[in-house]
Parts: structure tokens; C-alpha cells; sequence
């Protein structure tokens, strides 16, 4: 009974899930049905574009287009001719991201355990890297971008060690993705109760021994939701560095270059704009596999 | 000496804290024999459960000696000479009944053959066979009390350390758990350090029970029972028992206490 009441309470969310879904596409449907073409402007002085203040959006074809259209242009020939159809070149780039984001995950995910264990094992450790750590998520990712990029392209021109571009992006990515990690790994470590740690004493168990056999184990239930959210932060990242130091191949650089189209083509940037949603949700979900096989790590105590 | 389970002399703890030292135990001398079942009893402040802390090695004593099978605290705990169990059960909640019985055994490189085969006997020992493979949460809190225990026994301590393991539990478990442990006590041949605060569980239990007394922490009073080797409920109802509970708790309040079937 304990075991088949989450199913049920999946199924249900994953219901209220595509409900909301739905709730979002009705919206836009509706408001574009009902608000004005060229949008509410207050404050506008006539011949002069931009000017005022407007606080209901445009809901013309080329500013809102319909979302049939957006899925229909999809499959529609990316630049005319015989090019393939927009959802090739859109799965390519999403794919391109994924695997960048993926060892930007990677790298954050070891970075950040191994702040996490230091933290957790020396005390002096944690007072010293925790605030830092918080700090460094407040540098915007477009500031140290280039920074990262110029220090790779330099070391790649030496010659010695090779730096793509793309390592560039995922370390980048993994910029954002350690730090939930390092939190997550941090408060995991410290999750077991008093009485399990003495246990462990009486035992005569050491720092390695405790570790394996209880703080890791007692730190899952922690670990998931951080790497879930390592994933996602990646895949943000790598996103937005691509785009700031100017990577081709990836779908940050395609979603600029349609946007650029949008006043020709205005269904067209939303092709990588659902690619990289469903980059976010891929990555998301791989993540969450690793749950289930760790089902039994998230057991309460309590009785049943 | 040797032969002794616990020989605590002189022994005292003071926690230091922001207000000042705070004395929890001081001059307790108290020696345990081998097989021998000790309870410790008195109101909450008097330094039971750090005493019984004190004999795990969980934390240090400040002045005296205690000595566990002749040896220094820290060396018994090392030598895993006791088994403890706590108030409430500690199960590792990912790990199946059996897996917490045997987590001792892992920890100390027992082979998984000679594991799967100790399980097998504490869980007949604790009366669990049939819930070996079942997780934590799945069972009752008598339950998951008894693989606890079961646990404290896995690498068949000489000495038992139990730290009011019964207190969380309803009165009916509770009477049918007592019952259970002179059992296992009787059959293992251990030595029990038992603290408590009910005075009945303390009389039914115990070959001799201790009295403590707060601030400071200190041994009143040390009660033989001379109530035999065997612990059955009919001891429950013998006018031996109820006489016994009424010294104990004489001990307790320190001044006798004028019984309604003398009056």
C-alpha cells in the first residue's frame, strides 16, 4: 500500500502538469483573440515609433504568431529552397547544447561534491568557502563569459593542451550548475541524526566507513533536488554562454539568429525556443531517473 | 578484576558551558559483573544517561577511572565489548531489517556468508524471521525496538548498554519487550546496563538496581532484588515484586512512604 500511493500521486501530477500546459496555450490564444492588434500605448507622441509607454502587448500575427503556426513552421523548409524542415537544424542545436550542458553538469556536479565534503568534514573549511561560494552566484554569467573564453582560446593557441570552444561553454555552464550541488552536498552530509552518528561511533567506524555507510546514503533524499537543479542551471548556462561568446552550432545561437528573422519569419524563433525547453526537460528528466533507482535511500523512518 | 563487566571508581563529568560548568555526574562508584543485569534509575538531570554514555565511550569522564572488562573505556569501545541500543530504534531507514542487523558485521569485515547466517539467528532471537527483508518503515515501533536490539547483539556483546529502550513504546509492548529481554539476557549470558524511569521495569528486570539522584548526579542507593533467574509475568503479581518496587521508590523520594494495604 505504501509503495502504490505515489504512483497514483504521479499520475496525478503529471496531469496537473499538462493542465497547466494547456492553461498557458489557452491564455495566449485567448488574449491574442481579444486584445488589440497593435497593442495599448499610453503616452505616445504621433510620428514618432517607440515612444510612450505600452502596457498591453501587440497581438498582430507577426508579434503573436498563432501556435499552430509556430508547431506548423517546424516542419516547413528552415530557409526556403530545399532546406530540411526547421525541426532538423532545431533537434541538431538542442543536441549540440545538450551534450555541452551535459559535461558542464558533469564538471559541476565533482566540483561541487568536492566542496561539499570539504565543507562537511572541516568546519574552518566551510566558514571560509560557504559565503564565497554564495557570492560567486552573483556575478553575471555575461560579465565572466568572455573571460573564461579568452583564457581558453589563449591556452588552446599555445598549443599544449587543446580548448575548444565548446569546453569554454561547459565550464561555463558548470558555473551555474556546482553551486546547488555544493549547498545540496553540504546539507546532505550534515542530514543524520545524533543517534545515528553515535551508532557509528560505538561502532569504532572511521570518517571513510561513516561516510559510505551512512552520510551518503542519508544525504540522497538531498542530492536529488540539487542535481536536478545542477541540470537545469547547465542547460541555462550553456545557453546563455553561447550566445555571449558567440559559438555557432548550439541552439543559443540559432535562437538569436531566428529572432533576428522575427519581423519576416515571426514563427520561426519559436522552433528553438521549444528545442531548448525540451533541452530543459531532457536534461531535467535523465536526471531524475537516477531517483529511481535510488527509491529506497528516501524511506522515512516512521512507522508504518 | 577481570572478571568485572563495568568497575567505574571516583568517576565524574562536568560539561563545560557559557554559563559555567555544569557538574552532571560526580563520585560514582559502581561495578557490574559479568552477566549481570543493572539498571539505572532516578528523575531526569541525574546523570544516567551519561553514566551509560560514559561506559559507550561517547563521552569522556573527567575524573576517575572506568574500567570496561579490566580495559579503558575508549579500548573497549574500539574492541566492540558492548552493544548499545538507544531510546528511540536508530534503523538506517534504506537499509532492510536485516541489512541494519547486520551492519555491525559489515563494518567490521565479517564475510557475507557468516552474515546472512548471524541475521538469521538474531531475527530468530528477536522473534523477526518472517520480516527480515522488510524496510524500517514498514514496521511497528516494538518492532523496529527489537531489530535494534537484535543489532546490539550481532557480534555477541558480553556487555549490553540500553538507553531507556522501551520508553517510547506503549505499556502492553513495553511488558511483552521486558519478558523478551531476560530471555535474550539469560540465553546470550550478557551483562546489562539498563536505564530507566519506571520503577516497575527497573525491579522487573534487574538483579540489582541503581538509585541516582540531580544535582550534582550522584548513586543514592544500590537495591539487590534477589528476585532469581527467572523473570516470568507471575513475578508481576508477587507480593516479592511489589515489595521491591516499594524500596525502590522509597530510594527515589528518600523518605518511606506509608503504604494503603499497611494502614
Amino acid at each position: 500500500m505504501t509503495l502504490r500511493e505515489p504512483q497514483g500521486r504521479r499520475a496525478r501530477a503529471v496531469g496537473w502538469g499538462a493542465l497547466g500546459v494547456l492553461l498557458i496555450l489557452v491564455a495566449w490564444e485567448v488574449y491574442k483573440f481579444l486584445g488589440p492588434a497593435e497593442g495599448f500605448v499610453v503616452g505616445a507622441i504621433s510620428g514618432q515609433t517607440g515612444s510612450g509607454v505600452m502596457l498591453l502587448p501587440r497581438t498582430n500575427d507577426r508579434a503573436m504568431p498563432h501556435i499552430w503556426d509556430m508547431v506548423a513552421r517546424l516542419f516547413q523548409s528552415t530557409s526556403g529552397g530545399d532546406t530540411p524542415p526547421l525541426i532538423v537544424p532545431v533537434v541538431t542545436a538542442a543536441l549540440t547544447t545538450l551534450g555541452i550542458a551535459a559535461v558542464g553538469w558533469l564538471i559541476g556536479v565533482t566540483v561541487g561534491a568536492l566542496l561539499g565534503l570539504v565543507m562537511q568534514r572541516w568546519r574552518l573549511a566551510e566558514w571560509g568557502l560557504l559565503p564565497w561560494i554564495v557570492v560567486s552566484q552573483t556575478v553575471p554569467l555575461i560579465a565572466f563569459a568572455p573571460l573564461i573564453a579568452s583564457i581558453g582560446s589563449q591556452v588552446d593557441r599555445a598549443g599544449t593542451i587543446p580548448w575548444p570552444q565548446w569546453l569554454s561553454v561547459a565550464i561555463i555552464a558548470s558555473y551555474l550548475a556546482f553551486f546547488p550541488v555544493a549547498v545540496g552536498v553540504l546539507r546532505g552530509l550534515e542530514a543524520p541524526d545524533r543517534i545515528h552518528l553515535d551508532l557509528m561511533r560505538t561502532y569504532a567506524a572511521g570518517y571513510w566507513a561513516t561516510l559510505f555507510r551512512l552520510r551518503l546514503p542519508a544525504a540522497v533524499p538531498h542530492l536529488l533536488p540539487a542535481l536536478r537543479l545542477a541540470a537545469a542551471n547547465a542547460v541555462v548556462g550553456a545557453v546563455v554562454a553561447e550566445v555571449s561568446i558567440g559559438m555557432r552550432g548550439g541552439i543559443g545561437r540559432m535562437l538569436i539568429q531566428l529572432a533576428g528573422q522575427g519581423s519576416s519569419d515571426p514563427a520561426a524563433p519559436w522552433g528553438p525556443t521549444f528545442g531548448s525547453i525540451a533541452l530543459g526537460l531532457v536534461a531535467a528528466g535523465s536526471v531524475a531517473l537516477i531517483g529511481v533507482g535510488l527509491k529506497n535511500y528516501r524511506r522515512g523512518e516512521a512507522a508504518a | 578484576m577481570t572478571d568485572l563487566a563495568v568497575n567505574a571508581v571516583g568517576v565524574g563529568k562536568t560539561f563545560g558551558t557559557k554559563e559555567g560548568d555544569v557538574v552532571a555526574l560526580t563520585d560514582v562508584d559502581l561495578t557490574v559483573e559479568a552477566g549481570e543485569f543493572v539498571s539505572l534509575i532516578g528523575p531526569s538531570g541525574c546523570g544516567k544517561s551519561t553514566l551509560l554514555r560514559l561506559i559507550a565511550d561517547l563521552d569522556s569522564a573527567t575524573t576517575g577511572t572506568l574500567e570496561i572488562f579490566g580495559k579503558p573505556a575508549k579500548q573497549a569501545r574500539i574492541d566492540q565489548d558492548y552493544g548499545i541500543a538507544f531510546q528511540q530504534a536508530g534503523l538506517l531507514p534504506w537499509r532492510t531489517v536485516g541489512g541494519n542487523m547486520a551492519l555491525p558485521l559489515e563494518l567490521h569485515g565479517v564475510t557475507k556468508a557468516a552474515r546472512a547466517t548471524r541475521v538469521t539467528q538474531l531475527a530468530e532471537l528477536v522473534g523477526l524471521t518472517d520480516f527480515v527483508d522488510r524496510y524500517p518503515d514498514q514496521l511497528s515501533g516494538g518492532m523496529q525496538q527489537r531489530v535494534a536490539i537484535a543489532r546490539a547483539l550481532a557480534e555477541q556483546p558480553r556487555l549490553l548498554l540500553m538507553d531507556e529502550p522501551f520508553g517510547a513504546l506503549d505499556e502492553m509492548t513495553r511488558e511483552y519487550l521486558q519478558g523478551e529481554l531476560t530471555r535474550i539476557a539469560a540465553e546470550t549470558g550478557a551483562a546489562v546496563v539498563f536505564v530507566t524511569h519506571s520503577i516497575p521495569e527497573a525491579v522487573f528486570l534487574s538483579d540489582r538496581v541503581v538509585v541516582m539522584s540531580p544535582r550534582p548526579g550522584r548513586i543514592t542507593e544500590i537495591l539487590p532484588t534477589n528476585l532469581g533467574p527467572s523473570r516470568t509475568e507471575a513475578l508481576r503479581e508477587s507480593t516479592e515484586y511489589f515489595e521491591r518496587v516499594t524500596a525502590v521508590r522509597e530510594a527515589l523520594h528518600g523518605t518511606p512512604i506509608e503504604r494503603a494495604n499497611e494502614r
